[in-house]
């Protein structure tokens, strides 16, 4: 295949894949929206009220972005874990994609690719939800950093999503990694709090968990704080993403969970 | 003449210890019809499978048109097209959609893929049902959506397996004369099949295939002469071709 013809097919994956999650917008897109409102109004304006002020800040902005990658995460891990099962094993129409000239970056580029827009539309359509609790004030510190960090943040957790989606042999298999721990990290990342309020033994935990240098540097985009170096964040989760491109890189190449 | 398959000593354990493949080698010249016969887990799919890249081999080589497909997949790949056992494609899809998004896959621009989608949905007998959806489409009709997806991106050798499985008379006819029309033009075609009257009509060359071995393998006609018995049909209907199979395979 020419470079040509390896962005022909990259484009067609992911006009497919942009078709449907837009024919099914019900499906793909208003949970993560309704989702996101209710932790707004709970977190924001119910507690939030009482809360005040975090890191000096109003509570419900400290918790804006946080809430906008925890949509991402979310959408973009379920959007490839979910796409690549179901191709996989309803009707078997990975076939088609096996069967073509694609090599096994490429397969993965259309895969993620797909994840990367429905987390970023997700991402910017609670973004926009947010404005309502906030009243409609969007303030960014630095916006190709949080461009930058939601761009990454939906690439890392597409590449998690395909991992397990190659891995999993039931439907089962892509609901276990999601509730017991997509949910824990994202919620002991750091999205409804600053680590600066947890005891020593907790904060050196959180430096473990990868979310935590998610939120950070999207944090950091938006109101220009953050509990660690934005440096750090990009390397560590620059790490993440190389090691998680290398993991389905071999996965695909090998056919192992797809090929007999 | 130049090769469009070249398999030497493939062998095929899946890791239920099962040998599929017991080091069978295979030659189909450019431009043939070649018939791959053989009972239920003989090995034919696992060979199809291993050919379009969907299996991984235990050892031996298999080129397509010269490209091995273990260091030069992309470039096996391109020249086929598979209609494989399953039904295989998403069944909410538009038939237009799954033929074009196909000819994607190949490095087809849209604007190429759409119009020879059409022209190929239409030959088969699908221009009315290109819009609707796939799984609308009754069993004839899916397998004939298959036949126009594996021929989207003008592979030069099709494989066939049992493309006529659950398909009523009049159509499996007319699908002959498609894949005739298709063969006189050029293009290799190798098909496995249960009917054997199908491979009798259509292949110039016949392999049989048991137990992971190829059994017997040549023209048509040589197999009949060497192996046949030169009567017609018997008292179960069977043809020359279906005895011959009979015999060599042992299930008589």
């Amino acid at each position: 295949m020419t470079a040509h013809q390896k962005w022909i097919a990259f484009y067609t994956m992911i006009r497919k894949d942009v078709i449907r999650m837009f024919r099914i917008w019900v499906q793909t897109f208003l949970p993560s929206v309704i989702t996101s409102t209710l932790y707004f109004l709970v977190f924001g304006t119910v507690l939030g009220s009482r809360i005040g002020q975090m890191q000096g800040v109003d509570y419900m902005q400290f918790v804006v972005p946080g809430l906008v990658m925890l949509a991402i995460v979310t959408t973009s891990y379920a959007n490839t874990s979910f796409m690549f099962f179901s191709s996989k094993f309803f009707a078997r129409s990975i076939d088609e994609l096996l069967v073509s000239p694609m090599p096994p970056w490429l397969l993965i580029a259309g895969f993620i690719g797909g994840g990367v827009v429905r987390g970023i539309v997700v991402g910017a359509l609670v973004l926009t939800v947010s404005l309502f609790f906030t009243g409609l004030i969007l303030t960014f510190h630095n916006a190709l950093i949080v461009l930058g960090f939601g761009i990454l943040t939906a690439l890392i957790f597409s590449l998690a999503g395909l991992v397990n989606g190659v891995y999993a042999k039931s439907i089962d298999g892509i609901n276990i990694v999601p509730t017991f721990v997509l949910t824990p990290l994202v919620y002991l990342g750091g999205i409804f709090y600053s680590i600066h309020t947890l005891p020593a033994w907790w904060q050196y935990i959180t430096y473990a968990n990868p979310l935590f240098y998610l939120i950070n540097g999207f944090r950091y985009g938006f109101l220009g704080m953050s509990d660690i170096s934005l440096w750090l964040s990009c390397a560590v989760l620059s790490a993440i993403a190389i090691v998680l491109i290398g993991i389905n890189w071999y996965l695909i190449r090998t056919g192992l969970g797809l090929k007999q | 003449m130049q090769s469009a398959l070249s398999i030497v000593d493939l062998k095929k354990t899946y890791k239920t210890g099962l040998q599929a493949l017991k080091g069978v080698s295979l030659e189909i010249p450019a431009g043939d019809f070649f018939a791959l016969l053989g009972p239920n887990g003989a090995g034919k799919t696992t060979l199809i499978s291993i050919t379009a890249g969907l299996t991984t081999k235990t050892s031996g080589t298999v080129s397509v048109f010269g490209h091995n497909i273990e260091t030069e997949p992309e470039g096996a790949k391109a020249q086929i097209g598979l209609v494989g056992q399953e039904i295989n494609f998403n069944p909410f899809e538009k038939p237009i959609d799954i033929v074009t998004n196909q000819g994607g896959y190949y490095g087809m621009s849209r604007s190429r893929a759409l119009p020879r989608a059409e022209q190929l949905l239409s030959d088969l007998g699908l221009g009315d049902k290109m819009h609707g959806k796939a799984m609308e489409l009754s069993g004839g009709m899916k397998r004939r959506l298959m036949i126009a997806r594996a021929l989207v991106h003008t592979p030069r050798f099709l494989i066939l397996d049992e493309p006529t499985a659950g398909v009523d008379v009049e159509l499996r006819r007319g699908m002959w004369d498609y894949l005739k029309k298709l063969t006189s033009e050029g293009l290799t075609i190798l098909l496995t099949t249960h009917y054997l009257e199908e491979a009798e009509q259509l292949a110039k060359h016949v392999a049989i295939i048991n137990k992971g071995e190829i059994v017997v393998n040549g023209t048509m006609q040589g197999i009949l002469a060497q192996h046949g018995d030169g009567e017609g049909k018997d008292e179960y209907g069977a043809g020359q071709l279906e005895r011959v199979f009979l015999k060599l395979t042992s299930h008589k």
